[in-house]
């Protein structure tokens, strides 16, 4: 026990999944991650699709499309498609986020191929029935209501809306409002389908325990005939707007805990400077022995954790610090955090610390992909935002090579102090007149309801 | 590996390397000081992680001291004899690894995944605060701690919409004198309460070898890792017995159906439904898991089925159970409200689940696609060194035979569709069912109607 610390053994070598890359004669992408460890095989269909492209006031519309595709076929109800995936042990789950829809399953190679057919019925001929698309939208309006005491989502969405213009798409939540899931039905989901989903729009990912060449015929075999024109993605939303400072407060009446949430729009993820804002923000806030978290947890005990992130997307995504703070300690620990985001871009991190954050990032990369899941989920966010092909292979090594310099030069260009939006989710009565006497700005206090489009 | 080929002629797009079986390599043997501990080695990825169980729980806590298992898990991050405070966390993340804790009503666990040349580093974290925590311990830290796990109290059950369910389900559930019916994360009075002198004294009765298990998997080299386990924990001194818990002994039912209807400030109500079932590890209990599947897990699920697509009472379904190993464990049913639907109309569907069940049975081709789902989640928890090392742990911990874990999937494979019926007629009639119901506060549930 009173033994000298040890010294680390030499490394094991270790290599990010190799991938194989195809584009079949409908445009359809396949990239195959050959990963001989146990029997599964991690599939994905990603589908440039994302909520981003929502017409403007059917804001949902594509979550909602993504999340129908599970609940039928053209030759198999809800419950008949359900059965169909589960017996095999596995179950669809689809989705979309902003950039895209992605449609995951894991199963075992020996059902790989059965797995693959279903997976085509689902992408090629959805069935979209009436009944199935408006208890999603229940589901979502359901959602939206139990938001209003559910205090981590509510301050979420409360924060998108003061961090971006009333004009961006950013500033409505992905899944849609109360307003918009109204207007939805299953010709609009029709439509959506017929106009982004396509062989050309679609990359399939395979991660798991297969070879590249067998595999790529069976998806060519059940989606290679997939083709038809599909209208070119709009434009991505500007999101350059950044308000000035200022702070708000949404009322909820004798919480014990303020729910905080601290930024403002940050910067696409295919930004020069992408790396070096990760080894800022890991410093920052990202760590649990980031500033942010020792100073509000471990010095303060203000929470039970602090962390700051930034959401990269195509388009700007925010960055946002989060805590859920005692009541008593709002002000400080807003003062805390701006004091930390202050601190940051006056002078240059510590040796100490930027060793830490960029040793962590590149120690921790072999252990983030232990899945099959996890590799195929990294290969499509390199897919989706253009990363090169040897992306994760160099990885490591740029991260270990970030200076105190860059790390400073990040913090400088990329977080906006006199543009910081302060959001408390909390018990006004205690909390509006303290964060006034911050001088940040004159609170605006808003009930949890209110403003629900 | 031909467990899963079975169902079906094999195809060709395998390769020939392959995960040499579903059964994990095991190594367990017991130090003098009587810490159990197994090694599985794997080199599919360059990274080892780091498990002990201690076998100590909320249940553990004596009377007046409701939390302080959990505080007491803070205050393993806060430093020891040889580590300061919070360098923990810092030399296991400079190292690019992960970590944490968790507490529950059985036990409480510390694991550290990191790249695999710093194995050494993770053990003697471990040993030295496993040996000589007191020295590091002040006052300071425990104030601040305290405040950290009140506002946690905060985050996770009061300012969260039926997050008080962690402590009203087994309040309602368990008898008052019995070991699992008081709070886990404890009542803010007894987190006052807590003084250093419970920290030296809790350290000394439970934090001792004997009663913890360390397991080590992945890339690591047998003999060298051996060596390295008998230099760093096989100085620490043996413990003097810890106190035995009082009777864990239930009747095997309730005997009544008991309920607890709770006004919060939630806008859909939500029905907890639970029973009583058979230990952990038992035959029955993996009846009563395949049970859960039956009726919860997924959207083939009856519950699904029948609440969520036929009826749309309700928005969410799930059955699950507690894997408690001592005394009782819980089979619960968890079912939230559709906005319109009230508290009654939602659990009388439930109830009628279940009824069904009990009354008509399951049949052959509803369990054949619970055990496909649950094969394949098995598989994909083995592929992390983490969770394969969480697994084992558990099986040395709850039941005193690590080698337990390469059982599970003969032991889920072997339940029939008899098995889950009786399960059910046995564990989920009207005399052994418990009640939480959460409705909407008169005055904030005006969306609920």
């Amino acid at each position: 026990m009173s033994l000298e610390r040890p010294r680390p053994g030499l490394p094991s070598p270790y290599e990010f999944p190799r991938a194989t890359r195809v584009t079949l004669a409908n445009s359809l992408r396949v990239i195959v991650a050959p990963i001989h460890r146990l029997p599964l095989v991690t599939v994905l269909a990603v589908v440039d699709a994302g909520a981003c492209g929502d017409p403007e006031g059917r804001e949902g519309l594509a979550m909602l499309t993504a999340a129908a595709l599970a609940e039928g076929t053209v030759d198999r109800d809800g419950p008949a498609l359900v059965d169909a995936f589960e017996h095999l042990g596995t179950a669809l789950e689809s989705g979309a986020d902003w950039d895209d829809t992605i449609v995951r399953l894991t199963v075992t190679p020996a059902r790989l191929d059965d797995a693959l057919a279903l997976l085509a019925e689902v992408l090629m001929a959805p069935r979209f029935a009436d009944a199935d698309i408006e208890r999603l939208k229940a589901e979502r309006l359901a959602e939206l209501l139990q938001q209003r005491v559910e205090p981590r989502s509510l301050a979420d969405e409360r924060f998108s809306r003061v961090a971006y213009d009333a004009s961006s798409r950013f500033a409505r939540a992905a899944a849609g409002t109360r307003a918009s899931v109204h207007t939805l039905d299953a010709a609009a989901a029709r439509k959506w389908h017929d106009a982004r989903y396509s062989g050309s729009t679609t990359t399939i990912i395979l991660a798991g325990d297969v070879l590249p060449s067998p595999v790529q015929a069976m998806v060519e075999r059940r989606l290679g005939a997939w083709a038809r024109p599909v209208q070119p993605m709009r434009a991505l939303p500007t999101a350059a707007h950044r308000a000035a400072r200022a702070v708000h407060v949404v009322s909820k009446t004798d919480a014990p805990q303020s729910e905080l949430r601290v930024g403002h729009v940050g910067l696409p993820r295919g930004h020069r400077d992408y790396l070096f804002v990760v080894v800022m923000n890991a410093i920052l806030g990202g760590l649990f022995s980031s500033r942010i978290n020792l100073n509000l947890r471990e010095a303060h005990a203000y929470t039970y954790g602090a962390h700051s992130s930034f959401d990269w997307r195509r388009a700007a995504g925010p960055f946002t610090v989060a805590s859920a703070v005692k009541t008593e300690a709002t002000d400080s620990a807003v003062r805390e955090i701006l004091r930390e985001i202050d601190r940051i871009r006056d002078a240059e991190v510590s040796e100490d610390e930027l060793d830490l954050a960029t040793k962590y990032l590149a120690g921790v990369f072999p252990i983030r992909y232990e899945t099959t899941g996890a590799v195929a989920s990294a290969l499509a966010l390199a897919m989706v935002h253009g990363l090169s092909d040897d992306y994760f292979t160099t990885y490591r090594d740029r991260v270990l090579s970030v200076s105190r310099a860059e790390v400073l030069a990040a913090a400088r260009a990329h977080l906006h102090p006199e543009a910081l939006q302060v959001l408390a989710v909390g018990d006004a009565s205690a909390i509006e007149a303290p964060l006034a006497a911050l001088q940040l700005g004159t609170p605006s206090v808003t009930n949890a309801d209110e403003g629900d489009a | 590996m031909t467990w899963f080929r079975d169902r079906k002629g094999y195809l060709p797009t395998g390769s020939p390397s392959r995960f040499p079986a579903m059964r994990l390599p095991l190594d367990s043997y017991r130090l003098a000081n009587g810490l159990l501990v197994t090694l599985s080695e794997d080199h599919s990825a360059p990274v080892v992680a780091v498990n002990l169980w201690y076998h100590v729980g909320s249940a553990n806590e004596r009377p007046g001291r409701t939390g302080f298992a959990h505080l007491f898990e803070h205050m393993l991050f806060q430093g020891s004899a040889h580590v300061s405070a919070n360098e923990h966390f810092e030399l296991v993340q400079r190292a690019g690894g992960t970590l944490n804790g968790s507490t529950w009503l059985e036990r409480t666990n510390y694991f550290e995944t990191v790249p695999s040349h710093h194995l050494e580093m993770a053990l003697w974290l471990e040993a030295d605060r496993m040996g000589a925590l007191l020295p590091a311990m002040t006052q300071a830290k425990l104030d601040t701690q305290r405040d950290v796990v009140k506002n946690e109290r905060r985050w996770s059950v009061d300012n969260q919409p039926y997050g008080t369910w962690w402590e009203r389900l087994p309040a309602l559930c368990f008898p008052s004198e019995h070991p699992f019916h008081h709070s886990l994360i404890g009542s803010m009075d007894d987190l006052n309460a807590a003084r250093l002198e419970d920290v030296a004294e809790f350290f000394r009765t439970y934090y001792t070898p004997d009663n913890a298990v360390l397991t080590i998997a992945g890339d690591i080299d047998v003999s060298r890792t051996r060596a390295m386990v008998a230099r760093h924990f096989g100085p620490i001194l043996r413990g003097t017995g810890r106190p035995a818990l009082p009777s864990m002994d239930l009747p095997r039912t309730f005997g009544a159906w008991t309920r607890d209807l709770v006004e919060d400030d939630v806008v859909v109500s939500r029905v907890f439904l639970a029973s009583r079932a058979p230990v952990f590890g038992t035959t029955a209990y993996y009846a009563g898991s395949v049970c859960a599947a039956v009726l919860g897990q997924r959207r083939g699920s009856r519950l699904y089925r029948a609440l969520v697509r036929q009826r749309e009472v309700a928005s969410d379904v799930s059955a699950f159970t507690w894997d408690l190993a001592k005394g009782s464990d819980l089979f619960v049913v968890e079912a939230t409200a559709r906005p319109g639907t009230d508290a009654g109309t939602l659990e009388s569907a439930v109830v009628a689940e279940i009824d069904r069940l009990c009354g008509d049975g399951v049949r052959a081709d509803e369990v054949a696609r619970a055990l496909a789902l649950v094969e394949t989640d098995y598989v994909s928890s083995m592929q992390a060194a983490g969770d394969r090392a969480d697994a084992i742990s558990k099986f040395a911990t709850l039941l005193g035979d690590p080698s337990l874990v390469n059982d599970q999937l003969d032991r889920y494979r072997a339940v029939t569709s008899a098995d889950v019926t009786a399960f059910a007629r046995d564990f989920l009639g009207e005399d052994n069912r418990a009640s939480l119901v959460y409705v909407p506060r008169p005055a904030t549930g005006g969306g609920a109607a």
